[in-house]
């Protein structure tokens, strides 16, 4: 059963991109017609920011995910819009365990997401090493959100330190329908991506159909990769994935993922980290490919960037690369780097690990590089800030 | 005693490189720290009590690993960051 499209009116507002990068955080803010752009000083300059986000229920407080080098994770959190900024009371961090019992220790804050318009202040956090939290107070306090983080089951497909990305296994992608607070999804790189349709009481895998690398199992959720999942505003039933092992759709309530990258053009392939969808057509969506060969150089393929785009729920595949760099251009983009406005021809904004911004004010037609020379670019937020 | 600050941590301490803290262990320091400045032990040590891998904890010119050992009033505690990379 086909559930009724939600109608989202288009934005027409300036945006603010809000930048996490290695070494700081950073605001690009534009005029209506997003042509011109000015970007912050720094805000927490030598801070590792993976995620700033801006709660669309108030446009006025914005979370922010940080640590450094030496000291230990916390988030920081602003009610005014980015002008101020205060720690959490108390960052997720795991129960402490009995003495002579291994406990986990959040290394850092990786995925935030604000919840329901229903639940006011509810935030939901995904944590390296893989952990579930949520806040109730807008950001100020966070404890471990349902069984998952201490269940022997998911403790195993979660892996350890060693099973996941080069700086820890990450569990992002936390998604909440907008019809029901209580229907959620997460994603686990690896452990792959879980559904709840009680609040968190209870998730179940939701593996089938997708692959995983030449050798294992795919029915073992510790062998699957999701990169980035993403839940389609306009028909919150269709989600879109990009995955370690390709590109996928999922049309609730079926539970089996088509790999949709299939139709990708060969020499490219569908591996990559970003994926995002259009805020008013569940049939249009973006990824931005990365050489996925041999070693994963993990970097644009034959150096030459570009996002590709399907009108068709991936059907089919368009390349768009008018006005990035036409070669020799060895970047990557982030899985929560590449973002999009809500206005009425959707702007896309990129951010890469050389520290360029690019947007594009039309679908990604064409593209622009509206900032450069910042630190290495992890997240990209679009957002329209209240007054 | 007095516990010396490092730069990343000042902005808890109001920029103060030295605070007096009193406490009959490491851990005892380390709570009392963070009531006068709070937030401030959750970058140190970890929610399992142990000290962050970048970070070091000396006393007087000895280095500590556990937050239990037990400290004199007349002691100097230094926090360190072990800073690392580029």
């Amino acid at each position: 059963m086909k559930s009724p499209a939600i109608s989202l009116n288009p934005t027409a507002g300036p945006i603010a991109l809000l930048i996490g990068t290695r070494k700081g955080a950073f605001t690009l803010k534009s005029d209506r017609a997003r042509r011109t752009w000015k970007l912050s000083a720094p805000l927490f300059l030598g801070h590792i920011i993976h995620h700033i986000v801006c709660d669309p229920r108030d446009r006025r407080t914005m979370l922010m995910a940080a640590s450094t080098g030496h000291l230990g994770p916390t988030i920081f959190r602003s009610t005014d819009a980015g002008k101020t900024w205060k720690e959490s009371a108390t960052p997720p961090a795991f129960p402490k365990v009995p003495e002579g019992e291994k406990g986990r220790s959040v290394g850092h804050v990786f995925w935030l997401t604000p919840c329901h318009a229903n639940e006011p202040n509810v935030w939901y956090a995904g944590t390296s090493p893989q952990g579930l939290f949520r806040s109730e107070d807008g950001g100020a306090t966070w404890k471990p959100f349902s069984y998952i983080n201490d269940d022997p089951q998911y403790r195993e497909w979660m892996g350890s330190i060693q099973d996941g990305t080069p700086d820890g296994p990450k569990l992002h992608s936390i998604l909440v329908d907008p019809r029901n607070p209580k229907h959620l999804y997460f994603a686990m790189s690896g452990g792959g991506v879980h559904e709840s349709t009680d609040g968190g009481k209870t998730f179940v895998p939701l593996l089938e159909g997708l692959d995983v690398v030449e050798g294992f199992a795919p029915t073992t959720a510790t062998f699957h990769d999701p990169h980035c999942v993403r839940l389609c505003p306009s028909n919150p039933d269709r989600l879109y994935q990009q995955n370690h092992c390709g590109i996928y759709r999922l049309d609730r309530p079926s539970d089996t993922w088509l790999r949709i990258g299939k139709n990708m053009p060969k020499k490219i392939g569908d591996i990559g980290f970003p994926m995002v969808v259009h805020p008013h057509n569940a049939d249009i969506a973006w990824v931005f490919p990365m050489d996925g060969q041999t070693v994963w150089p993990r970097v644009s393929p034959d150096g030459k960037p570009a996002a590709y785009v399907t009108r068709n729920a991936g059907k089919r595949w368009t390349r768009q690369d008018k006005g990035f760099p036409r070669s020799n251009a060895w970047w990557t983009v982030k899985r929560q780097a590449m973002s999009n406005d809500a206005h009425e021809t959707v702007g896309l904004y990129v951010g890469t690990t050389q520290g360029e911004i690019w947007a594009s004010r039309n679908e990604g037609a064409t593209w622009t590089c509206i900032a450069r020379h910042l630190p290495e670019i992890y997240s990209v937020e679009a957002s329209e800030l209240g007054r | 005693m007095t516990v010396h600050i490092p730069g990343a941590l000042r902005s808890y301490t109001a920029h103060k490189g030295e605070v007096q803290i009193d406490g009959a262990t490491l851990a005892e320091v380390l709570t009392a720290l963070d009531r006068r400045f709070p937030g401030i032990r959750f970058r140190i040590i970890t929610e399992q009590d142990t000290i962050r891998p970048h970070i070091r904890i000396f006393v007087n010119e000895e280095q500590r690993h556990d937050v239990a050992a037990p400290l004199q009033d007349t002691d100097r505690v230094y926090i360190v960051c072990a800073l690392s990379g580029g």
